[in-house]
């Protein structure tokens, strides 16, 4: 059975924009889409610029797949995968998300 | 091997140094030592548009010598040194002050002179020419004490001296022999036109006047008595009666001259003498002369051409001219006085609007021979192109010059251009040159005029250069797309007008009703958040408009390398007080921050933490200090030199002037970042001519430029308006500002985007000072209502319980970022390298 892990109300993320969560050491990106109630959460590390600071990028898609732009150098991941617009063959951790009761809890689990 | 061969080029003037321009960018340029002899104290200047030294251009703003330019290339000048003799069997050239250097080319480029009529008292004192800088400012220093001034002859010159006297605010006269205005070029009815335009500036203008002598005047210095025996009392009399070719050396050392003057050459430019040439207004060419700089340009090409061994073939040149007298335009195209036989005439008069078009068509009406243009100068370029190209006119020649009452174009189209067509004339570019740079990757008016140097010398081919670019972009497929991203199908201009005419105040909002429904991205995000910001100026962090905000903007904060960011409190005009440097001082050793002095006068604070920015920002209000808005796409910084309070040769309060620019325009959100700067005198400490607003303080008020730019492609301002009170140059910026916020690009600085306009400087100037879209006071009012409601953000967010909470580095945790690691250097912290990351993170796991 997946492992949620507990990590906010869903009053404490930002619309259409990212918060980010410690979780386990590990530094997790989550944004937050009310349009259609959705939450993704990805590694906040970017590995282009080498710094924790995907949460603080902005939103939107790219013909409807939703994505996270990075703040530092502007490369695009895909929510959905973590894969990188850009470039083949780097891709982002992305991790398990859901709202359940207005928390939002996280599994770590692959 | 061979010995190097010496060059040596008389003249120093506008074709004397294109000349040494194309000759050094040429392949045999390593075959010559070269020397050039300059007799004026300046190295080259634009002689065309030396009227411009009156509307504030300084010397250096008219020179045309690039820095290093004589250095680099390895030439020898001789400044204020005039060549007066050429030993033609020995090949020996000798200056003024003994110079003595021995030739194997010689080039003359020594141009013309002003002729003065012999007419008893010419040579009385405030009695000038028009052609130099010098002369300019012998009448500048004679202008201070008259009060009347007269300009005799009506030409093209004569005219711009007019408008020249006229900016020396002087009750200005021109004094034209014949019976109309530029009767080179112009027909009766065209005279008449203009005469009326320029008379109701204010020049009167007198014609048919025979100027006999001039004598004592008096109410004024002198008294011109005309042949017809009536009198004009004037203080200055300015001959500009056309030019005469200055072929003395030429003379004096046997070369053969024309009968009517000037230095005969064949079509090689070989004058007599086969090693000698001349190019330029000096020369003669089956018996015609060149007052122009293109046909001189055009044989500084054939003779390094020639001196190539290529063949190259001076063919004569087109006399057509198309310029702007005092805002009037005026185009002359061939034949304009339709000498050709059986030519047939089409005339367009429209006293109303003070119009009038003339064509000159052969007999079979098929080709264009000439035209003359009064007050709407727009058809220009394409029936210079029909008269040039012999295209074939249409079928009612008359719709060329009629205004169209429908939306048919009656414009040549750029297909039915041959590529031979010469499509900017200063600079000999044809289509087929624009085409292949356009194949190249020149995909934007501005890499283009970059890449062909097309429409950067008059200007006058941008319309037509555009529309080659446009249709060029279209056939290529190239879909011209200027959509702004996959969720717009619309440009930022048309965003813009979007959300001015349905009052459109959210993101969400506009992509219902016009985007694609989706999530938009980091592109229009940030692009309709700029709109929104620059329109109705709300608190950025606003819930609807905070997801809208570049990295930056959201945090309020500089983001650098590492994910921390910096700290930037205003400093209006880079003026701060003993107590805010050591307040900052203290904010910055308490949190630990790296301090920078930055470009545009004042602090910056580096290294600090998301959780830390409304801490360090609550200190720095409480010291009085608000948002630098270093962050955003706006108005940063108005640098100021020290000026007229303390500096011993300031001619106004640049401080002053630039705390109150600063303070009015602060919070601006644009389409790209906008510096200004505020120098007190023309010694331009401030750095003013590379901002976007440029401000200088000369005797007679401010003068304003626009649109420059320092970064990666530097670019000087250009001068907007000269001489202005306060109040107008603070309206002025109001108007190019929201004009620039409402037009731009996305990311657009003001230096591109006038690069990008068609019609450039005249066309701002047009809707800015003339008003021609009639937009200046809803430009006006909306600059007043973003001044209205400024807000500093810093102090609205440390209001805001709410809003704080966004600055925690976890929302689920108080720990702080792990990866955020500094080291020592020179004193203070700096980011630590990857390789230190590694040996700190290996140093603590032991």
């Amino acid at each position: 059975m997946t492992k949620w892990i507990d990590i906010c109300s869903i009053d404490d993320l930002q619309a259409n924009s990212g918060v980010c969560a410690l979780v386990e050491g590990k530094q997790i990106a989550i944004f937050y889409t009310p349009q259609n109630n959705t939450v993704y959460a990805i590694d906040n590390y970017d590995p282009f610029g080498k710094a924790q600071v995907l949460s603080r990028g902005l939103i939107g898609d790219i013909k409807g797949e939703p994505m996270i732009a990075s703040p530092l150098y502007k490369q695009h991941f895909s929510l959905k995968t973590g894969q990188c617009f850009e470039d083949e063959t780097v891709k982002n951790t992305v991790y398990a998300i859901r709202i359940e009761n207005d928390r939002v809890e996280i599994s770590l689990e692959g | 091997m061979s010995k190097k061969q010496t060059l040596i080029v008389i003249g120093n003037g506008m074709v004397g140094h294109n000349f040494l321009e194309t000759l050094v960018a040429s392949d045999i340029k390593d075959n010559y030592d070269i020397v050039t002899f300059c007799e004026e104290q300046r190295a080259a200047y634009d002689r065309v548009h030396l009227t411009e030294f009156f509307s504030g251009k300084t010397a250096e703003d008219l020179s045309l010598v690039t820095e290093n330019f004589f250095e680099g290339n390895g030439i020898k000048i001789y400044l204020n040194d005039k060549a007066v003799e050429i030993d033609t069997a020995n090949k020996i050239v000798t200056s003024q002050q003994g110079v003595a250097i021995s030739y194997d080319k010689l080039v003359l480029a020594t141009g013309s002179y002003a002729f003065v009529p012999p007419i008893a008292g010419h040579d009385r004192e405030n009695c000038f020419v028009y052609r130099t800088i010098e002369d300019l400012e012998a009448m500048t220093e004679a202008a201070k004490t008259a009060k009347v001034g007269a300009v005799v002859g009506g030409g093209l010159l004569g005219l711009e001296a007019a408008k020249a006297l006229q900016d020396l605010k002087l009750d200005t006269h021109v004094v034209q022999f014949s019976p109309g205005l530029m009767s080179a070029q112009l027909d009766d009815g065209g005279a008449q036109m203009l005469a009326n335009k320029i008379e109701a500036l204010g020049v009167s203008v007198l014609t048919s006047k025979n100027t006999t002598k001039i004598v004592d005047g008096t109410d004024c210095l002198h008294k011109m008595v005309f042949a017809d025996g009536t009198e004009l009392e004037t203080d200055i009399v300015l001959f500009s009666v056309g030019i005469r070719p200055r072929d003395e050396i030429a003379r004096c050392s046997g070369i053969e001259v024309g009968a009517r003057g000037g230095i005969v050459i064949d079509d090689q430019c070989k004058t007599s003498d086969p090693d000698i040439y001349a190019i330029g207004e000096c020369a003669v060419w089956k018996e015609q002369t060149f007052g122009l700089v293109a046909p001189g340009y055009s044989m500084a090409r054939t003779v390094v051409a020639d001196l190539s061994e290529q063949h190259a073939v001076f063919e004569g040149a087109d006399m057509s001219t198309k310029l702007k007298l005092n805002g009037v335009d005026v185009a002359s195209i061939g034949d304009a006085h339709a000498k050709t036989a059986g030519a047939l005439i089409y005339t367009y008069q429209n006293g109303a609007d003070e119009i009038y078009k003339r064509l000159v068509v052969s007999e079979d009406k098929k080709k264009l021979l000439g035209a003359v243009l009064v007050g709407d100068a727009s058809g220009y370029g394409t029936l210079l192109q029909y008269s040039l190209n012999s295209i074939d006119l249409p079928e009612h020649p008359d719709s060329l010059i009629l205004p169209s009452r429908s939306d048919e174009s009656v414009g040549l189209g750029p297909d039915a251009l041959p590529d031979s067509a010469q499509i900017c004339s200063c600079f000999d570019v044809t289509k087929g040159q624009v085409c292949s740079a356009i194949e190249n990757g020149c995909t934007s008016l501005a890499s283009l005029k970059n890449e062909t140097k097309a429409a950067t010398g008059c200007g006058g081919c941008t319309a037509l250069l555009k529309s080659v670019l446009d249709s060029e972009l279209e056939k290529s497929g190239v879909a011209v797309n200027t959509d702004i991203c996959e969720h717009f199908a619309h440009t930022r201009r048309d965003l813009y007008n979007i959300v001015m005419v349905e009052d459109i105040k959210t993101f969400d909002e506009l992509m219902d009703k016009h985007g694609n429904g989706g999530l938009g991205c980091d592109i229009c995000r940030q692009a309709i958040g700029s709109i929104l910001a620059s329109y109705w100026n709300e608190y950025i962090l606003e819930k609807d408009h905070l997801s809208l905000q570049d990295t930056n903007d959201t945090f309020l904060a500089n983001m650098q390398k590492d994910g921390t960011y910096s700290v930037v409190p205003r400093m209006t005009g880079g003026e701060v007080t003993p107590d805010g440097l050591i307040a900052i001082g203290q904010i910055a050793k308490k949190y630990k921050l790296y301090t920078k002095v930055t470009g545009g006068q004042r602090v910056d604070l580096f290294g600090a933490r998301v959780d830390q920015l409304p801490l360090i920002w609550k200190e720095l209000i409480d010291a009085g200090f608000e948002s630098g808005h270093a962050y955003g796409k706006s108005l940063r910084t108005v640098k100021s030199c020290v000026g007229s309070t303390w500096c011993r040769y300031g001619v106004d309060d640049s401080v002053g002037l630039a705390v109150e620019l600063e303070n009015r325009y602060k919070g601006l959100r644009s389409p790209h970042k906008i510096k200004f700067a505020v120098s007190g005198c023309t010694r331009e400490c401030a750095e003013a001519q590379s901002k976007d607003i440029g401000v200088i303080a000369t005797e007679g008020g401010w003068n304003l430029y626009v649109c420059g730019n320092g970064g990666m492609k530097p670019r000087h301002a250009d001068l907007f308006a000269t001489n202005l009170d306060k109040d107008t140059l603070i309206k002025y910026i109001d108007r190019v500002l929201s004009f620039y916020v409402r037009s731009a690009d996305r990311l657009q600085r003001t230096s591109v985007w006038m690069e990008n306009m068609e019609g450039g400087l005249d066309y701002l100037k047009s809707i800015v000072i003339e008003d021609k879209l009639g937009i200046c006071s809803s430009l006006e009012e909306q600059m007043q209502h973003v001044v209205d409601n400024y807000q500093c953000e810093w102090k609205t967010t440390i209001a805001d319980e709410s809003k704080l909470k966004r600055f925690r580095t976890f929302i689920n945790s108080d720990k702080t970022d792990e990866n955020i690691l500094f080291v020592e250097e020179r004193g203070q912290i700096r980011p630590a390298t990857e390789e230190e990351h590694q040996h700190l993170a290996l140093s603590e796991d032991a």
